[in-house]
């Protein structure tokens, strides 16, 4: 492990303001919904309100014969066509099943498209939907997961035979022989509930035959640009050379807009076939049905350890909530987390086992974190179980388990390997930030004075993995694509620099960081440096924004691509200066001769010269610009320990955060200002889960919380303000010593929040709470207790 | 969603309304600051052929000192509302209220009348009408009558205006010295809709409570009166014990509904702490 930090470069590690704000804050921004063109048919869907039924009839006669609507279509004028597709079938007996674009004889969840209609105008578009008429046989819907894997449970797909969709062993160590070993074994079945991802920005899609050739160009609300376009050629037939897909700004994601969706298969496909713009923007009540979900997992967890609080195994059985259909990752979500279960510690063995589960309900794939918030709410929520079991303190439960910072590089139980990590300093530094001592102190205070408002202390000390992924690795777990990301820097004749890359950010700022990472690398201003990336015909190569994966593997494009462009111009610098490349120095865009620095020449001079070519030497092409492609070497492992005091009102059940401090190591930061946006946004959306966010279906298969009356999302004026710090230890598994942090916040608060409300309230009885941790769940939990047995 | 088509009249005055309000028929209806109507409209939970909108109507957008009462313009918005010296200085507990009301921008479009003639159980101004005996002042075709709180309030979205009738104003009687007031509101999120609410009025003098007004939020299909409580706490000591104890038989008679945020047992539960909060408070306990 190197500790060492060389000199800070010029723009590396400063809080640049965001090169993008400007033009968002000034309403200069181009959402899809904003793209106007003429001759645009607009598309509306008729979702199934039942989850689960036959269509015995669809009677579209009314509808296309109302104002303005061009075209009604049924799932008949698209037999057998895909609406999605997954690429990651996990097991090899896993039971896959077909994803219509439309409806034929069967819908399987609410919110499942039966018709689309197309008009002139949006709103007469709507209108034309409540003149169709169908007739319905409601099925069962399946619902509960154990429910559906029990014999003769109603099918969601009666072809397939099961609603079991796979299940997936993996055995690391040799867990009975560890338990056997055992003192204390604690078990507890954790409910990782069902989350909507909500971005501000709904989906959107514009699709449209544009310019020569016969190229469409498809505007959509995505994160995954290139991925998608590789994924409607291979749906639609349609040439893959022929489709641009272009990205706008992008009102955020959280994995939610990693997809590809039926809107945008049926976007294309229309405009191709009638020739005209086609155009969708969704509402936010058909958001809340029709884009993926999140999370939803039991989680069977059991862990043994020595009575001395040394741990020796973990258990861990999940059933995974498919919903109705697999999309691009669904199977594979709750997979993301598999080797992540043994969290920051050591152990002998671990036994992992999932099992997906077809319901009727919205489909689930990846949401913010995606299988690594599971796995660590799992693993530090038993941890404070074991404490409790054990009567230790749970934060040296943990220290005498966790990786110590010398023991790296470390390898998992599950066989990963942790490059660096120093938990003792995150550690310290937060417990400091915290006072740690005196909220015991007041929470002791509090229990003997027997106050109806208790307090607890929730701690999460985590790690987790970004950096998707070594292409080899996606293979060895049956993933169809790899990892890479790419980057090309171009400087231009007049000294301007073109910096394009795969990455698709949708609120994260690579306009500005990416500038920063090539300004120090190429020697170029910050200001000069354009980033162009969404758009498969500007930026044609790249493997999108998701799984804090852009700076951790397209962070390493850009300084391949920028060392390649520096050397090209070493040698051009060389030849002019009439000395040998090796006798030429490189220092902050400025080519000298050793020994003779008067002798110089800039990287905006020699891409001039480049540009003219009149005196290049020979086998140099003209143009000055770098690529590269690069496959990382490994994942990095962000890590971290969180702090949150929790205030319980034992009355009412209402849970107050009090104060919360985060201290993360994500490596070297390009821009700490980011990463404290990264930190703040992630947090807020890890505590929701913990108190706020869930989604519930009636026996009936029906979204109760459809609405945002329903489906809460905190405001800032829920939230404490943060304490946030960073400890620094560099990553040896990227060039810049970088690892991801998008997701950080999200993944290790959640069991922060819910271990400190069980700790207020634990001796009254109560070991557990549901998630979310609302008024009624909590007091629910104190009341059970209270009449005699946990909750 | 998006809104089906609608024709719209801004009326200038109150007799101008009514009159379309009758042209109309059964499917106009009134658009006051639009906070509860627009979202109906967007959802297609309703889809009037007609919007009446009265916001600009001068008459319902002023507050009038009548001596013992404040005659509150039923378009006075929810921030003016909050912000009224008068309704400061001699209606308290509705400026506490209104405060609590949603977030800024709603407050700055949402109208004190028109959150009573929606009439949403969960409706913060409401309560505080009917713990106050508020008078409603409505005028339809054949010219204005005054409806007293307590039938008022019908049923859940539910009011006796008629549907050819405009709500012009709300006459709030002013309590006079030695009240203090107190609203209590148990929400899930800063700028959620109550789950249980408890507006309190209490006048204290030597110790022993003499005048108490309690009234209750999303306990049933419209705001409550806990007149037990009430009975139970006048006359008796101004102590903590006193108050719970009174405060007990807060959801005696209340038919509160079941959701995804509570269900009625622990709604009746939330009432009977939140009354005994409100109270104390409102007694300076």
């Amino acid at each position: 492990m190197t500790d060492t930090i060389e000199e800070a470069p010029a723009s590396i590690g400063q809080p640049k303001r965001r090169k993008e704000d400007a033009r968002l804050l000034m309403g200069e921004t181009e959402w899809t919904d904003n793209i106007q063109l003429p001759g645009t048919l607009h598309m509306a869907f008729l979702r199934s309100s039942i989850a689960h039924a036959k269509i015995l009839r669809i009677d579209t006669s009314a509808a296309k014969l109302a104002e303005g609507v061009v075209h009604v279509y049924t799932g008949e004028d698209f037999p057998g066509q895909p609406g999605s597709t997954c690429v990651w079938p996990v097991t090899a007996d896993i039971v896959m099943t077909h994803y219509p674009a439309i409806c034929t004889d069967e819908v399987r969840y609410g919110g499942d498209v039966v018709a689309v209609v197309l008009a002139t105008e949006r709103y007469l578009a709507a209108d034309a939907l409540d003149l169709i008429d169908v007739d319905y046989e409601p099925l069962p819907a399946v619902v509960d997961m154990e429910e559906a894997l029990k014999e003769g449970s109603p099918l969601v797909h009666e072809s397939a035979g099961t609603n079991r969709c796979y299940t997936h062993n993996m055995p690391c160590g040799d867990y009975e022989a560890a338990k056997a070993k055992a003192d204390v074994v604690v078990s507890r079945r954790f409910i990782n509930q069902r989350l909507i991802p909500s971005p501000m920005e709904t989906r959107a899609v514009v699709a449209a035959p544009q310019g020569m050739a016969d190229e469409i160009t498809l505007w959509t609300s995505t994160q995954i640009p290139h991925v998608l376009r590789v994924l409607l050629a291979l749906l639609t037939g349609i040439p893959e050379n022929q489709i641009r897909v272009v990205a706008p700004d992008v009102g955020g994601g959280f994995g939610g807009k990693l997809q590809i969706s039926r809107e945008e298969v049926l976007a294309l496909i229309l405009a191709k076939r009638l020739g005209r713009p086609v155009k969708w923007s969704e509402t936010r009540s058909e958001n809340m049905v029709a884009m993926h979900h999140g999370r939803d997992q039991i989680q069977d967890i059991e862990i043994a350890a020595t009575k001395d609080g040394k741990l020796l195994g973990m258990k861990v059985d999940l059933l995974a909530d498919m919903g109705a259909y697999l999309q691009i990752i669904t199977p594979g979500t709750p997979l993301l987390g598999m080797f992540m279960y043994s969290g920051i510690y050591k152990m002998e063995a671990l036994d992992f086992t999932c099992t997906g589960v077809y319901t009727n309900k919205t489909t689930t794939d990846a949401y913010r974190g995606a299988g690594r918030p599971e796995s660590t709410f799992a693993i530090e929520r038993i941890m404070d179980e074991l404490a409790a079991e054990l009567g230790m303190e749970p934060m040296e439960l943990r220290k005498l388990n966790w990786v110590k910072h010398e023991e790296f590089p470390f390898t998992n139980v599950a066989g990963l390997t942790y490059d660096t990590g120093n938990y003792e300093a995150a550690t310290e530094r937060a417990l400091e930030l915290f006072g740690y001592d005196e909220l015991r102190a007041e929470q002791a205070a509090r229990r003997a004075a027997g106050d109806p408002v208790q307090l607890g202390i929730g701690i999460s000390t985590f790690t987790e993995m970004c950096g998707l992924a070594p292409s080899r690795t996606l293979g060895a777990l049956n993933y169809v694509a790899g990892g890479w990301e790419h980057c090309t820097l171009r400087v231009l004749p007049t000294g301007k620099v073109e910096l394009v890359t795969g990455t698709a950010p949708h609120g994260q700022g690579h306009a500005t960081v990416w500038s920063q990472i090539a300004a120090d690398v190429i020697g170029v201003p910050f200001e000069d440096i354009e980033v162009i990336y969404g758009d498969t015909g500007r930026a044609p190569y790249g493997m999108d924004t998701y799984g804090s994966r852009s700076l951790a593997v397209g962070g390493q494009a850009i300084k391949v691509a920028g060392e390649r462009l520096v050397e090209k111009a070493r040698i051009i610098a060389a030849h002019q200066l009439e000395v040998s490349p090796e006798d030429i120095e490189f220092n902050k865009g400025v080519y000298s001769v050793k020994g003779d620095p008067e002798k110089s020449n800039t990287i905006q001079g020699i891409a001039f010269a480049a540009f003219t070519a009149h005196n290049l030497p020979p086998g140099v092409e003209p143009t000055l610009h770098g690529e590269a492609t690069v496959d990382p070497i490994d994942f990095s492992y962000p890590h971290g320990t969180h702090l949150a005091a929790m205030e319980v009102d034992t009355e009412t059940g209402k849970v107050t955060l009090r104060k919360y401090v985060a201290v993360d190591d994500c490596g070297i930061q390009i821009n700490p200002m980011i990463v404290e946006g990264q930190v703040h946004g992630g947090l807020a959306q890890g505590i929701a889960q913990a108190m706020y966010e869930g989604a519930l279906y009636d026996n009936d298969g029906n979204l109760l919380t459809a609405s945002m009356g329903e489906y809460l999302l905190p405001s800032s004026a829920d939230l404490p303000s943060f304490i946030t710090d960073r400890t620094v230890t560099p990553s040896t598994t990227h060039p810049l010593g970088t690892k991801g942090i998008g997701e950080a916040g999200a993944i290790a608060s959640t069991p922060a929040i819910i271990n400190g409300v069980v700790d207020a309230i634990r001796h009254l009885g109560v070991n557990d709470v549901l998630m979310p941790a609302s008024p009624q769940n909590v007091w629910r939990a104190i009341q059970a207790a209270q009449n005699g047995g946990a909750a | 969603m998006i809104p089906s088509a609608f024709d719209y009249v801004r009326a200038g005055t109150v007799d101008e309304a009514v009159a379309a309000l009758v042209a109309g028929g059964e499917d106009a209806k009134v658009l006051g600051g639009g906070q509860s109507l627009i979202p109906v409209l967007r959802l297609r939970l309703n889809n009037p052929s007609l919007i009446v909108d009265v916001s600009t109507v001068d008459e319902m957008r002023s507050i009038v000192d009548e001596g013992s009462s404040l005659l509150i313009g039923a378009a006075v918005t929810t921030d003016a509302v909050m912000k009224d010296a008068g309704v400061q200085a001699d209606i308290p507990l509705l400026a506490i209220t209104a405060a609590t009301v949603a977030d800024r921008a709603i407050r700055h479009r949402g109208t004190f009348g028109g959150s009573c003639a929606h009439a949403d159980p969960a409706g913060d101004l409401p309560t505080v009408a009917q713990a106050l005996d508020a008078e409603f002042v409505i005028a339809g075709p054949g010219g204005r009558r005054t409806v007293a709180a307590k039938d008022f309030f019908l049923d859940f979205f539910t009011t006796a205006v008629g549907p050819d009738e405009v709500l012009v104003a709300v006459r709030v009687p002013k309590l006079g010295a030695g009240w203090g007031v107190n609203y209590q509101k148990f929400q899930r999120t800063a700028q959620a809709w109550a789950i249980v609410g408890v507006a309190a009025a209490v006048k204290t003098e030597g110790g022993t409570i003499t005048g108490a007004r309690i009234a209750l939020t999303n306990m049933g299909a419209t705001p409550i009166r806990a007149s037990s409580v009430e009975a139970a706490l006048i006359g008796g000591p101004a102590t903590i014990e006193a108050i719970k104890a009174a405060s007990a038989s807060a959801a005696d008679g209340t038919k509160p509904t079941s959701d995804t945020h509570a269900t009625a047992d622990f709604r009746s539960h939330l009432a009977r702490v939140h009354t005994a909060r409100a109270v104390a408070k409102a007694a300076g306990i």
